[in-house]
């Protein structure tokens, strides 16, 4: 009896393993007819015309990077700050609220992101806060252009929220796990409570990558809020007011559409491409996290 | 220069304060900024969700096209099948892999599983939807309630083999140990002493994963795909909640875009119940933060 419950529940061990090895299969099998017939050429390529079966997703690894990178842009010096209020600063009842408000922002499903992005965030950005920019930052390329409102920066804007909740609670959880003797004996030297405050933050840092790096991968598969707010057009533009499109939001747009066989397999590389991306970029982050923290559990495992 | 005065001249020291007290209120000034989209989005979805948000909207079935009215009735239901066909298919396994690595897992093998675990929770949903969409729907040849359940059982599962792993750890050695000195075999003590022990645990960490995948539209795309009629059949197009605020927000109809907002209100109010279910069962698990 022992043996048979053992190997029950150790079969159900082997069948997650099992999920995640039919992912990586199943990706990898769809993308085989792209993948062979485009090699090196898919991610260099900016011509996506099902038509004329000519794929390249140059413009999506573009889109990605570039939201993401906006959104981390927005998201690490407030959610560094914010970190640091609830671990440092806040009064009791105000840290517990704001710390409630986070874990709100975390369980927001995305759909709901892009919806409030869609009507609410597109209108403000086309009427007030991307002609403002036009006018005082116009001379860089950044800042030109018509002022859609849907787009790149909306995009970048909403994916800063969405990565808000993992950088503020790991960043946290990273302070308090650092030795409080750090901060005594800096305030003890003499330093003001920000510069002890620095110390604590210094000591923390390579964890506090390792935070940013975990925002990062889950900014770069963001799907659905993404595709409602950044336009889907497949084009490379210098400007953060024009539209553009991800990789998760050109396969959300086009998998069901997609009829001939290239076609499809071409989304499904990307798709695995994603995959091997925030696979890296997550190992990345979670090592550094688990690092810094000398494998504590509550902090590790929240990463 | 007397015992008394600071050896520092009183101008460095004076700006020395003064950038500390500007990093500190530049603290204050980032975290009162993060409130302010949760209180813009939740005010939004109150405005702008709440008036449609009535018995029609949770009873009716779609106008079509051009009638004003309706409502989201059977996307209300098929998000209760979906969800519910993921969770019959994660919830055993996952809660069994996750008591698996707390009672068994030593060897290299359940180090291999808590990696992958990890990793599947990493995976963009997105991604999830496709490998779904290859393994199921093109077999079957059709978009299916199944293929979307089995999108979202992938969803749910890491996070409840870590979690159920976490709180089963946490159920003392003394426990055990006392029901194997009463004479249990092993699986006995397990099933009978050490699951109970951690089931409010363990129905927090489903509870939690049962939210989030509610909540989730990329994976369901291409995979329960939509539906604008009545239907319970699994092998055939299931409506979800999210997939319809999804196609209804991006429709050039006004009263299809109010709907959408309700149908997010509804979404968030789920949520919401959910995490407030979350946050008094934890109060109750061991080892509950």
């Amino acid at each position: 009896m022992d043996g048979a419950y053992r190997g029950v529940l150790g079969s159900f061990a082997l069948f997650v393993f099992v999920v995640a090895a039919l992912i990586v299969f199943e990706c990898a099998r769809g993308a085989a007819p792209a993948l062979q017939k485009y090699g090196f050429d898919f991610f260099t390529s900016t011509d996506w015309d099902p038509v004329a079966e000519k794929f390249g997703a140059l413009p999506y690894l573009f889109g990605t990077l570039v939201s993401s990178g906006i959104a981390l842009l927005l998201a690490v010096p407030l959610g560094l700050g914010t970190a640091v209020f609830l671990a440092e600063l806040a009064p009791r009842r105000v840290g517990q609220i704001v710390a409630f408000v986070v874990e709100l922002l975390a369980s927001i499903p995305s759909i709901v992101y892009g919806i409030w992005g869609f009507f609410v965030l597109a209108p403000v950005l086309r009427t007030t806060l991307e002609p403002w920019l036009g006018s005082t930052l116009g001379f860089l390329p950044l800042f030109q252009g018509y002022p859609f409102g849907i787009g790149m920066l909306n995009a970048g804007i909403v994916l800063a929220v969405m990565i808000l909740p993992t950088i503020v609670s790991l960043t946290r959880e990273l302070l308090l796990a650092t030795p409080r003797s750090l901060l005594e004996a800096s305030l003890a030297l003499g330093s003001t409570r920000a510069e002890a405050i620095g110390v604590v933050l210094d000591a923390a840092r390579p964890g506090i990558l390792g935070a940013v790096i975990l925002a990062l991968g889950r900014a770069l598969g963001e799907t659905m809020a993404v595709t409602m707010v950044i336009g889907n057009t497949n084009r490379i533009s210098a400007s953060l007011f024009a539209p553009g499109a991800t990789m998760s939001s050109v396969i959300a747009n086009e998998l069901t559409e997609a009829t001939s066989t290239l076609h499809q397999a071409s989304l499904i590389e990307i798709a695995l491409v994603l995959f091997a991306l925030t696979l890296i970029v997550n190992a990345i982050g979670r090592l550094l996290v688990v690092w810094a923290t000398g494998g504590r559990r509550d902090v590790a495992g929240a990463a | 220069m007397s015992p008394g005065q600071p050896s520092l001249p009183q101008g460095l020291s004076l700006l020395r304060r003064a950038r500390g007290d500007t990093a500190l209120a530049l603290c204050w000034v980032s975290a009162a900024i993060v409130i302010v989209p949760l209180a813009l989005i939740v005010w939004h979805l109150l405005a702008r969700g709440l008036p449609a948000f009535d018995a029609t909207f949770f009873t009716h079935m779609p106008k079509p096209v051009g009638e004003p009215g309706g409502g989201m009735a059977n996307a209300i239901v098929g998000t209760l099948i979906v969800v519910g066909i993921g969770a019959l298919i994660a919830v055993p396994v996952g809660v069994g892999a996750g008591v698996w690595l707390a009672e068994y897992g030593k060897g290299q093998f359940a180090a291999i599983v808590r990696y992958t675990a990890d990793v599947l929770a990493g995976v963009p949903s997105i991604v999830v939807g496709v490998a779904a969409y290859g393994l199921v729907v093109v077999p079957m040849q059709r978009f299916s309630a199944i293929a979307g359940g089995v999108a979202l059982a992938i969803l749910m599962l890491p996070t409840i083999v870590r979690a159920t792993e976490e709180v089963v750890l946490l159920v003392p050695r003394s426990y055990r140990e006392a029901a194997l000195a009463l004479g249990a075999p092993r699986w006995r003590a397990i099933q009978e002493v050490v699951i109970p022990a951690a089931a409010a645990g363990i129905v927090t960490a489903v509870v939690l994963a049962i939210a989030r995948a509610a909540g989730e539209t990329a994976p369901l795309l291409f995979t329960a795909l939509n539906n604008r009629f009545w239907s319970t059949a699994l092998d055939q197009p299931m409506a979800s909640l999210p997939v319809f605020i999804y196609d209804y927000a991006r429709a050039p109809y006004e009263d299809w875009n109010r709907q959408a907002w309700t149908g997010a209100l509804t979404l968030l109010i789920v949520v919401t119940l959910l995490s407030g279910i979350l946050r008094l069962t934890i109060r109750r698990a061991p080892g509950g933060r």
